[in-house]
């Protein structure tokens, strides 16, 4: 079936506008770039089809071998590609999304620089997370893995001339790293008590095993992979990365940033769920991570002004979602959300990104509004992706959130309260930026020049003072995932997915649904009165309750916190102990007293080497002298 | 012919003790005086002085190793008059000079 051209058309994408992007010219650009993952995505259509995946087939593993990568003893490492329904749920997403976010970049780039290297990193990130979700084993699951993280890197310096940018690059990958570790450490240990990393074979294996006996082990490469999860995934503790990611262009935080690489961490946990399922402890601290992630982010969410940043803490909150989807054992709700969360939340960051574009770069929501009379198909688009979030009904972002939780009521029914709750400040908060953005008047600037927002490389030529509409190019994409915002919900995926994950017995009741669509509808229409209505009523209660908001709208210090507690005791230690000490002392001090003592030794012989021959001719028959007493009173060795 | 004894009025001790004063004068001749000329046959005057202990030991011993050894080291110091004397010509061509502590290019 040909597995290997899906990752392999970006890749090649990649290396084309890697090389020769600077010599060619835009059409050409996006032809190799966009056109690559057109092609990825349609031979996932086709390869999808033919497997029957459309039609209720597939529903045993596809296994494609190409070779053998690492022999050693017993264990044998190759590199395979696997395709189940899972990985099609994952695939159709992945190369889905990635085409229309291509698409989008198009326009919304047009006037950057670094153009070619923009699309050669995206196709880069398209290639690594396709082979992350075709890997049939953790090693090549964890190359992808790593190349996301890369590539994610690399995308969020983009304007690497620009210190926070640059600063929030680093900050993901070394956060992140933290997670690899643990995830590493996983994969070792799965491979020492299985002998294998194969998907398949471990499962089985698992699946046969007694709880009992093993417990502990399940337990802790479950946790440790938990760890790697909360890195690539954004949950507490690690989550801190993700709003810095957002110092990247606007696309990228919708195809990384919100899709796709942040839902890797989801994948993995269901793509390993057998082993979870053996420990019912590590799966209710999975759901208890997400749950706390999901309400902490939310809080944070209500009160960010930048309009990506509230996105930002909305997709950690969502993310969250998922992991208590995972955590309640209701894995195929999990995955339903998060491909439905890619569709609306793809669609929020780029209907932020039109309207950051309309207002020239500004991404402050306080110099924004009244956006509805320059905007009217991003607000309608923006619209349906909002309605989505919030859980209004029938929409596809209800379909799945209802879905985890009743799982969680089921599971625990405070649980459930907290979920409701959070998805009621959900629904406010994208509201609430809803609202500023389009109703109200128009505040920004009506001066031509550069914005001073993020993102304003090069938008400011056009900066001409009114707002203005994208170009069809960037709203092509925006109503495309409108539209997959409102129906994706009827695509069942908890039925397509039954093979793997089986489901629960039982009608839930009615009553669950009800109320989480209350606590939706109730937050947008909060949200309604404290901004179009009247809207003096958000700062008086700013003024009331001063401690809280202070405390929420800088993030609860978490990041002062970890600076003062992590960041600063590291570079204080190896500024310190490891430069000061290790470093000076220790490793130059052995390097240089190793010269000094060569010179010292060398200045004391080199007076033998006077330069007259008379005194080369003494020491030779000082020597001689020497030789003979020595011979003379020990007598000659025999 | 076989060699007969020689009369015994010149005993090996008076060969050896000739031999070590040549060659202390040698050594002496070789560190104290400036002439490279004179140096130089210093030398020549150690390699003859070793070559007469040789043979006295050869003679002593009934063996004949030590002429062939003398003969090895006259064989090695015409070489070395020959390389040694154009050395000296070429030396003194190009420094007008044959005092011994003016060439001391090796240490400056």
């Amino acid at each position: 079936m040909q597995l290997w051209l899906i990752p392999i058309l970006p890749l090649l994408g990649f290396l084309l506008n890697g090389i020769f992007g600077k010599r060619l010219t835009k059409p050409v650009i996006n032809a190799i770039a966009v056109g690559s993952v057109v092609l990825s995505f349609l031979w996932v259509v086709k390869t999808l089809s033919a497997l029957g995946a459309f039609s209720g087939g597939l529903e045993e593993t596809y296994k494609e071998h190409y070779y053998t990568w690492i022999q050693s003893g017993a264990l044998n490492i190759s590199v395979d590609f696997a395709i189940d329904r899972l990985t099609a749920v994952m695939l159709m997403v992945v190369t889905g999304v990635g085409a229309l976010i291509h698409i989008y970049s198009v326009g919304y780039m047009s006037h950057e620089g670094g153009y070619y290297r923009f699309f050669a990193y995206l196709n880069l990130f398209m290639f690594f997370m396709l082979i992350l979700v075709l890997g049939a084993n953790f090693l090549i699951l964890f190359v992808g893995w790593e190349g996301v993280g890369l590539c994610s890197y690399l995308l969020i310096g983009f304007y690497f001339l620009e210190k926070f940018a640059t600063d929030a690059g680093n900050k993901a990958f070394i956060v992140n790293r933290i997670g690899d570790f643990a995830f590493v450490l996983a994969i070792f240990l799965v491979g020492f008590h299985f002998n294998t990393l194969d998907f398949a074979t471990v499962m089985t294996q698992v699946k046969g095993m007694p709880i009992e006996a093993s417990a502990g082990l399940f337990t802790a490469i479950s946790l440790l992979l938990l760890v790697g999860a909360t890195g690539k995934s954004a949950q507490i503790p690690l989550y801190v990365w993700l709003p810095d990611a957002m110092a990247g262009p606007t696309p990228v935080s919708a195809l990384i940033h919100a899709a796709t690489m942040v839902t890797a961490g989801v994948y993995m946990i269901a793509r390993t769920s057998q082993i979870y399922l053996h420990s019912t402890w590590a799966l209710d601290i999975v759901a208890i991570v997400g749950l706390t992630t999901a309400f902490v982010a939310a809080t944070i969410g209500l009160a960010q002004n930048d309009i990506k940043k509230v996105f930002a803490y909305s997709t950690v909150s969502q993310l969250g979602y998922m992991f208590v989807g995972l955590g309640v054992g209701a894995f195929s709700a999990g995955i339903f959300h998060l491909m439905t969360h890619a569709f609306f939340k793809a669609l929020l960051f780029l209907g932020a990104g039109s309207v950051i574009h309309a207002c020239s770069g500004e991404q402050d929501m306080r110099h924004m509004g009244g956006l509805r009379k320059y905007t009217p198909i991003t607000m309608v688009t923006l619209l349906c992706g909002s309605l989505a979030i919030a859980g209004f009904p029938y929409l596809s972002g209800a379909a799945s959130k209802d879905l985890i939780l009743e799982a969680a009521y089921e599971h625990a029914p405070w649980m459930y309260w907290v979920g409701v709750f959070t998805a009621g400040m959900t629904a406010f908060y994208v509201f609430r930026a809803f609202f500023l953005t389009f109703f109200g008047e128009y505040k920004g600037k009506h001066a031509a020049g550069h914005g001073h927002g993020h993102d304003d490389h090069g938008h400011g030529e056009h900066g001409n003072g009114e707002p203005h509409e994208s170009p069809a190019i960037i709203l092509i994409p925006l109503v495309i995932l409108a539209a997959l915002s409102l129906g994706g919900g009827f695509i069942n995926i908890p039925h397509f997915l039954e093979p793997i994950f089986p489901l629960q017995e039982g009608e839930p009741a009615r009553w669950l649904e009800y109320v989480a669509t209350a606590a939706g509808l109730g937050g947008i229409a909060l949200a309604y009165l404290f901004y179009v209505v009247s809207p003096g009523l958000p700062e008086s209660l700013e003024n009331t309750f001063k401690g809280l908001h202070t405390l929420i709208y800088n993030k609860y210090y978490v990041d002062e916190f970890y600076d003062s507690t992590v960041v600063e005791p590291v570079v204080g230690g190896s500024r310190q102990l490891l430069w000061r000490i290790g470093d000076v002392r220790v490793i130059d001090g052995l390097a240089n007293g190793i010269g000094t003592t060569a010179r010292g030794l060398g200045g004391i012989l080199r007076r033998a080497q006077s330069g007259y021959i008379r005194s080369y001719a003494a020491w030779v028959i000082a020597g001689t002298v020497l030789a003979i007493a020595y011979i003379g009173f020990m007598g000659a060795s025999r | 012919m076989p060699l007969g004894p020689l009369p015994a009025a010149v005993p090996p001790s008076w060969y050896l003790t000739l031999s070590a004063i040549l060659f202390a004068l040698g050594v002496l001749g070789f560190l104290l005086r400036r002439n490279i000329i004179t140096v130089f046959m210093s030398i020549e005057l150690m390699l003859n002085a070793v070559n007469l202990s040789f043979v006295t030991f050869s003679y002593v011993l009934k063996r004949n190793d030590g002429h062939i050894f003398s003969f090895f080291v006259m064989v090695v110091a015409a070489a070395e008059a020959a390389v040694g004397l154009a050395i000296i010509l070429t030396v003194f061509k190009n420094r007008q000079t044959l005092e011994i502590d003016e060439v001391s290019t090796l240490k400056n």
